[in-house]
């Protein structure tokens, strides 16, 4: 192995970290002999290029393999709608069904298949590629997670609408949704990434990313008022839970709005923790 | 190669990557540890195509997933344009160019989208990344496919599109594994071009893997011949060549069970290698001649379909160095 003193490894590190790793600088204690005549590294690819890149590309794929699957996700949440019509009369109960039905479909693509993508693109050497290229972790799982998160807009907005009008709520502060799929989209898609890169196994992804959904359909549509306690916690554990809420809140006749940002705080909260473990389980799943 | 130039741009030494036994389930007995990598060195030098030649299983993935930073070595030395891999395998994107086996990242993406993607994330600007595409792609002659999404193409078509993409954004090392896959001739043959023209304009350097023995005699400078995870032999194809002497190959195929009761075909039967209707003979020149005469001249001649007379192959180097599975080696 190579004996390096610990002040050529800061100066090569700093040297390398500006892009470029001058051939001349050359600390002692160094292999002549294969030290010579280090070569130019060529540059890395920038965080937001990088991530830019990556974001456009996930985007196409939806216009070759991920259509169907859109529609699947907002015909589940209409379908749920529809039945809890003859249930739910309205009030309370109705707000609560038509944001969770809304916050659904982010659940659906962002948790459930972005998991599916992470886990399959793992147990098929995909990540290798990536792997191979210049490019900060972060990029490809914020690129990835973004787009899937913009998958969920339009199904998102169609439920939303279709269910005040459904349900006859107010549709005035449905802006609301632009804070709500983002920042729910981002914590849902951070844990799904995690959880596809996390898993062992390409079947254990998409069942993490199944159990997710499935919690968020049940967790998210029935009213809170319904739910006995513990499930109540799992309910406040559970982070599209709080997009939930956030949308619930923008129906009521005078909107609470700092229990919405509050709602929408710990949405945010939970996507910068939760992206930041997907880009960890990104690197330990590249690097084997 | 007049091209290749006598500097070392690549060091390995004492390279050992194992694999931990397996656990036994259930219906499966317990895997052995295994080394896929044991003790490789390797001096790769600027400007040459540099193979990796051996079987399935042989190690010669492994070997390169250390060489691109994604796996990391138990013990040994990685250095490449001076740079330690071993310490630092996040450098060698910055180094090299990767084309793996599996195009799973890119399946869902049109040829141009993969290529300029590929290329962004390389590092080059949009504008940098977009022209590198067109080039690539017409040279290719991938342009008329430009926006068809890679799953839809042929096996060969998308290997040549992943191809594409590993050249976008240039390296002074191209690492390739298998990259002719499922190629038609025309493919392959762009594909060399494209090698030759980097080689020859920018010094590129190719290393190859390989299980195809015909491919690796007519485009590798030296080849490394693997065996369980062991360099046996490493050398220009004519060297290693010349490790079996001037013995030559003698292929008999029978039309149906080989003549034993002629004594001439009896007697070579110790030495041939069976593999159901065709023996294989490696024999001195005056022992192959005298061989063709006896089955040719002879009413064994009859039962004879065909035969053919051949200096040796790498095959045939690989036989002789004692390599086990020559079956997973393939010609053509």
């Amino acid at each position: 192995m190579t004996t390096v003193s610990g002040s050529a490894v800061s100066a090569q590190t700093a040297a390398d970290q500006a892009g470029t790793l001058p051939g001349a600088r050359r600390g002692a204690g160094r292999e002549p002999e294969a030290r010579a005549q280090a070569a130019p590294l060529a540059p890395r690819a920038r965080l937001l290029p990088a991530l830019s890149a990556v974001y456009r590309a996930q985007l196409s794929r939806a216009r070759v393999a991920r259509i169907p699957l859109l529609f699947v996700a907002t015909f589940q949440s209409i379908g749920i709608m529809i039945l809890m019509r003859g249930v739910v009369s309205g009030g309370e109960d109705a707000r609560a069904v038509v944001a969770g039905s809304s916050v659904l479909v982010v659940a659906f693509v962002a948790l459930n298949l972005l998991a599916q993508y992470f886990g399959q693109l793992r147990a098929g050497g995909g990540l290798d590629h990536y792997a191979t290229l210049p490019v900060p972790p972060a990029a490809v799982v914020l690129g990835a997670a973004g787009a899937y998160a913009s998958f969920t807009v339009p199904g998102t907005a169609f439920t939303a609408v279709a269910g005040s009008v459904l349900f006859k709520l107010p549709l005035a502060h449905l802006w609301v949704l632009a804070g709500v799929v983002p920042l729910a989209g981002a914590a849902l898609s951070g844990l799904g990434a995690a959880l596809g890169l996390l898993a062992p196994r390409p079947e254990l992804a998409t069942l993490g990313g199944q159990l997710g959904m499935s919690a968020a359909l049940l967790l998210g549509v029935l009213p809170a008022s319904h739910l006995p306690a513990p499930i109540d916690w799992a309910r406040d554990l559970l982070p599209s839970t709080y997009g939930v809420e956030a949308l619930a809140h923008s129906f009521d006749a005078r909107p609470d709005w700092l229990l919405v940002a509050a709602d929408l705080g710990v949405c945010a909260a939970v996507g910068v923790l939760s992206l930041a473990l997907a880009t960890w389980a990104y690197r330990r799943a590249a690097v084997r | 190669m007049a091209t290749a130039e006598d500097t070392v741009i690549g060091t390995v030494r004492g390279l050992v990557k194992s694999y931990p036994a397996g656990r036994a389930r259930r219906g499966a007995p317990a895997a052995p540890a295994v080394r896929a990598t044991d003790e490789v060195d390797l001096d790769i030098r600027r400007g040459e195509i540099f193979g990796l030649l051996g079987p399935n299983g042989a190690g010669k993935t492994t070997l390169v997933r250390q060489l691109t930073g994604l796996m990391r070595p138990d013990a040994g030395r990685i250095e490449l344009f001076g740079h330690d891999l071993v310490r630092h395998p996040e450098r060698a994107a910055r180094l090299l160019a990767y084309l793996g086996q599996e195009s799973t990242a890119l399946d869902e993406l049109t040829v141009a989208l993969a290529a300029e993607t590929t290329g962004r994330l390389r590092g080059l600007d949009p504008r940098t990344a977009r022209a590198e595409r067109d080039a690539v792609l017409e040279e290719l002659g991938l342009t008329a496919l430009a926006a068809r999404p890679l799953k839809k193409l042929s096996g060969g078509q998308r290997r040549l599109a992943c191809f594409a993409a590993a050249l976008v954004g240039d390296r002074p090392l191209l690492i390739l594994d298998e990259p002719t896959t499922g190629m038609d001739p025309v493919a392959r043959r762009a594909v060399w071009a494209a090698v030759d023209r980097r080689r020859a304009e920018r010094g590129t350097t190719v290393l190859l893997v390989t299980h195809n023995v015909i491919e690796a005699e007519t485009v590798l400078d030296r080849v490394a011949v693997l065996e369980a995870g062991r360099v046996i032999a490493c050398d220009t194809p004519a060297g290693l060549k010349s490790l079996v002497g001037d013995e030559v190959r003698v292929d008999l195929v029978w039309r149906d069970q080989p003549p034993l009761d002629a004594p001439e075909v009896a007697a070579l039967r110790p030495r041939a290698q069976e593999a159901g209707r065709r023996w294989s003979l490696r024999l001195a020149p005056a022992e192959a001649r005298a061989a063709v005469a006896a089955v040719t001249g002879g009413p064994a001649f009859a039962a004879l379909d065909d035969f053919t007379l051949a200096t040796p192959s790498l095959e045939d180097v690989y036989l002789a160095l004692g390599g086990g599975q020559a079956k997973g080696l393939v010609k053509g």
